[in-house]
C-alpha cells in the first residue's frame, strides 16, 4: 500500500477544434490507507484520472507518484496497481480460478503454483466464491462476476486499488451488499482505494475522502461530511444529497412574515440560495418562520414523506414525517436552517 | 400448450423442413453422382441410359493410384496368381500394374500449399487486423481500402504478369510460390474478416491484462487470441476452401513438382477413353480434407457467419 500523488496532471483527447480537455491540472493526494471517491457526472474526467494512474493513458503534463516515486514513464504492469472495471471485467475464456490466477502468473510476479493456489483460496474465502472456482467466467451472475473481478485485484498486493464504477451495472440490492463488503475489505486490509462513481450513496457511505470533479478540474476535496455541509460551489452542493438540494433565486424568498430579515442577513452578492431538504422546516412552533408556502404535491415514501412547496414561482422539496396530516393546497409556515449562499457564478458566499 | 408469437407453427416448420431438404438434395446430387461414379466400373460409368445403381467396384480407386500396362493374354497367363485385390482388378482388364500414379504426390502438394497458405494468411491477417483494430495508424482507412481493392478484380486478370514475374524470379512451379500467391489473394479477406471480429472484443480485457502485469504482446496472445478463436476458425475455413479449390492459377503456374490436385485430376486419362471412375475417385478423396476441416470447425463457422448480427 502506498500514497499516490498527482501533481498538476492534464490530459487532452483529440486535437484542434474537436479536442476535449478530459483532465485539467489536477492536484490530488490519496493518503495511504484511505478510501478516496471521485465524484462527478459523465465526462467530468473521473475515469480518465483513474486510467492515468493505471498507466492506460499517458498524461500530457504533470507528474504521478506512487510511494514517492514518479511512475509516468512506467508501463501499467510496472506500476503495481490493480483495477476493477465497470464491466467486461473477467476473461471470458478462463475459469474463475484461472481468472484469479492470471495476475499471479504474470511475468512480473511468476508466483509458484502452490502459492497461487493458496492465495486464490484465501481470496475466494473472503469473497465467498469458493464454490464457484471451477465455473467458467461466463457462467456467473452479475454480482458473482464483479466479486471475482474484485478478487482478481485482491490476489496481489498492489500499491493502490483503482475501481471504475464497479457496482454500477448491478441491481440495487446487490449494490448495497457489495458496497458494505468493499468498505469492510478496504478497512480490514488497510488498502488504498481510488473509487470512481457518480452514485452519491457510494460516495457518502464508503469514502474517507471525496474529490468532486467538474469538467476535468478537481473542485473540492475533503471528507464526505465536509463536502456535504460545506460545499465550495453550487455544483458541488448538488452532487450530494437525496432529494437533491433546492437551489432557488434569493428573490423568490421575498414574500410575507420574516422575509426581509432573511434576505437582509444574506451576504452581499448572493443571487441563489441552496437549501437541503432536511433544513427546510415546516410548521415548527419552536422556530421563527421565514415565510409561508403552499403545499403543491405530496409524495409518501413510507418512512418519510416528500413535500413539494411552492414559493413565488419556485418549487422546493422538503421532508416531513409521514403522519403530518398535510394535504395538497395547505398553507404552511416555513423556517430555514443552514442556508448555503451562492453568487452569480455559482460560487459559495459566506 | 405454450404459445409464442415468434414460434413457427407446426405447418410452417414442416414447410421449412421440406424446403431445406429439397435444397440440400439439389445441391447434393452432383456430389452424390461423383461419389457413386467413383465406385462404378468404367463401362458402367459411361453406359447409356445411365445406370444409377450398379455393382460397386474399387476399379476407379485402383486406377487412380496406379499406372498400368496392357499385356497379351499369353503373358497374363504366365504370371503368378495376383497378390491382392488391386492386381486382380487390373488383370481382369488384361493389364498389369506398372507403378504408382502421381495422384498421391499431387494430393500432398495440395495439402502443403492449401494449409500453408491458410496458416500464413491467418498469421499475417490476425496481426494486421489487430493493429488496424487497436492502433492509430496514419491513413488507416486508405490502407484498409487498398487491401480490399486487391479483391476488386478477378485474380486471374493478373495471371499473365504473375506468370512472367514468377518465371523470372524462379517461383514458377514451387510450393513457396503457390503459398505466397494464395496468401496474397486471401489476406485481404482475412484482414477484413478478422478486424471485424477483433473490433468486437472489448479493449477492457487487454487493459485488464496490461494492469495484471502482462506486456502488450502477451495480452494479445493470452487474452485476444483465445477470444478471436471463433473468427480465426471461420476465416481459416474460407481461406482453405479458396486455396484448396483454386484451379486457374494452379493450371498456369504449376506443371510438376508443385502441381496441386485440381489441375491433375482432369488429366487422369485411361487407356482407350476417359477413365471417369478414376477421376471421380480422385475428386471424392480430394473433397475429404476440406470436409473434415469444416466439420471440425463447423460450430465456429456458423457462429462466424452470424457474428455481429445480434448484439449480446
Amino acid at each position: 500500500m502506498a500514497t499516490v500523488e498527482l501533481h498538476n496532471v492534464s490530459k487532452t483527447f483529440g486535437t484542434g477544434k474537436t479536442s476535449v480537455q478530459a483532465v485539467d491540472s489536477i492536484d490530488l493526494t490519496i493518503p495511504d490507507g484511505s478510501f478516496v471517491v471521485l465524484l462527478g457526472p459523465t465526462g467530468a474526467g473521473k475515469t480518465t484520472t483513474l486510467r492515468l494512474i493505471a498507466g492506460l493513458e499517458t498524461a500530457d503534463k504533470g507528474d504521478i507518484c506512487v510511494a514517492g516515486e514518479s511512475v509516468v514513464s512506467a508501463t501499467p504492469a510496472q506500476r503495481n496497481v490493480a483495477m476493477v472495471f465497470q464491466q467486461y471485467s473477467l476473461y471470458p475464456h478462463l475459469s474463475v480460478k484461472d481468472n484469479l490466477a492470471f495476475p499471479l502468473k504474470s511475468p512480473i510476479l511468476r508466483m509458484a503454483k502452490a502459492d497461487i493456489t493458496k492465495r486464490i483460496n484465501e481470496v475466494a474465502a473472503v469473497l465467498q466464491i469458493t464454490d464457484k472456482l471451477n465455473n467458467k467466467a461466463t457462467e456467473l451472475s452479475g454480482g458473482e462476476m464483479q466479486r471475482v473481478s474484485i478478487g482478481r485485484a485482491l490476489v496481489r498486493s498492489p500499491s493502490i486499488f483503482l475501481m471504475d464504477e464497479p457496482l454500477s451495472s448491478l441491481d440495487a440490492k446487490l449494490r448495497s451488499e457489495l458496497r458494505l463488503e468493499l468498505k469492510h475489505l478496504q478497512a480490514n486490509l488497510g488498502a488504498t482505494f481510488l473509487y470512481v462513481t457518480h452514485d452519491q450513496i457510494e460516495a457518502m457511505t464508503m469514502a474517507t475522502h471525496v474529490g468532486v470533479l467538474d469538467e476535468g478540474k478537481l473542485v473540492q476535496f475533503g471528507t464526505p461530511r465536509e463536502i456535504y455541509e460545506n460545499p465550495v460551489s453550487q455544483y458541488v452542493a448538488s452532487r450530494l444529497g437525496l432529494p437533491r438540494i433546492n437551489i432557488v433565486p434569493i428573490d423568490s424568498i421575498s414574500s410575507d412574515i420574516d422575509a426581509s430579515n432573511f434576505k437582509d442577513n444574506a451576504p452581499h452578492g448572493v443571487t441563489t440560495v441552496g437549501l437541503r431538504p432536511e433544513n427546510i422546516i415546516v410548521n415548527n412552533p419552536g422556530e421563527t418562520p421565514h415565510f409561508s408556502a403552499l403545499v403543491k404535491r405530496i409524495e409518501p415514501l413510507g418512512d418519510q414523506t416528500r413535500l413539494h412547496l411552492s414559493i413565488a414561482d419556485q418549487v422546493i422539496v422538503t421532508l416531513v414525517e409521514p403522519h403530518s396530516g398535510l394535504v395538497t393546497g395547505d398553507s404552511v409556515k416555513v423556517s430555514l436552517r443552514k442556508p448555503l449562499f451562492f453568487n452569480a457564478l455559482g460560487e459559495r458566499v459566506s | 400448450m405454450s404459445y409464442s408469437i415468434t414460434d413457427p407453427s407446426k405447418r410452417q416448420k414442416r414447410v421449412a423442413a421440406f424446403l431445406v431438404i429439397a435444397y440440400a438434395m439439389i445441391t447434393l446430387v452432383p456430389l452424390l453422382w461423383v461419389f457413386m461414379t467413383g465406385f462404378k466400373t468404367p463401362p458402367d460409368s459411361i453406359s447409356y441410359p445411365p445406370k444409377i445403381f450398379s455393382e460397386p467396384s474399387l476399379e476407379g480407386y485402383v486406377n487412380l493410384f496406379t499406372t498400368r500396362t496392357r499385356v497379351t493374354p499369353e503373358r497374363l497367363a504366365e504370371l503368378p496368381p495376383p497378390e491382392n485385390f488391386a492386381q486382380e482388378i487390373v488383370r481382369n482388364r488384361d493389364m498389369v500394374i506398372a507403378g504408382k500414379s502421381k495422384y498421391g504426390a499431387r494430393f500432398l502438394n495440395s495439402v502443403i500449399i492449401g494449409f500453408g497458405s491458410t496458416f500464413l494468411s491467418i498469421f499475417l491477417g490476425t496481426l494486421a487486423a489487430y493493429a488496424f483494430s487497436r492502433f492509430k495508424i496514419p491513413l488507416k482507412d486508405d490502407l484498409l481500402f487498398f487491401i480490399l481493392s486487391t479483391r476488386m478484380m478477378p485474380p486471374i486478370a493478373v495471371a499473365i504478369p504473375i506468370f512472367l514475374m514468377y518465371r523470372k524470379i524462379g517461383l514458377s512451379d514451387t510450393h513457396l510460390g503457390m503459398i505466397l500467391l494464395y496468401t496474397a489473394v486471401n489476406i485481404s479477406l482475412a484482414v477484413w474478416l478478422l478486424k471485424g471480429f477483433i473490433d468486437e472484443i472489448p479493449r477492457e480485457y487487454e487493459e485488464a491484462a496490461l494492469i495484471d502485469g502482462y506486456t502488450r504482446f502477451q495480452a494479445f496472445y493470452k487474452v485476444v487470441l483465445p477470444q478471436a478463436a471463433t473468427g480465426i476458425a471461420s476465416t481459416a475455413i474460407f481461406c482453405l476452401i479458396f486455396a484448396w479449390n483454386e484451379y486457374a492459377f494452379a493450371v498456369l503456374l504449376t506443371t510438376g513438382t508443385a502441381q496441386t490436385a485440381p489441375p491433375f485430376i482432369p488429366t487422369i486419362i485411361g487407356v482407350g477413353g476417359l477413365d471417369w471412375p478414376a477421376m471421380a475417385a480422385g475428386a471424392t478423396l480430394f473433397l475429404l480434407p476440406v470436409l473434415v476441416f469444416t466439420v471440425l470447425l463447423r460450430k465456429h463457422l456458423l457462429r462466424g457467419i452470424t457474428f455481429g448480427a445480434v448484439r449480446k
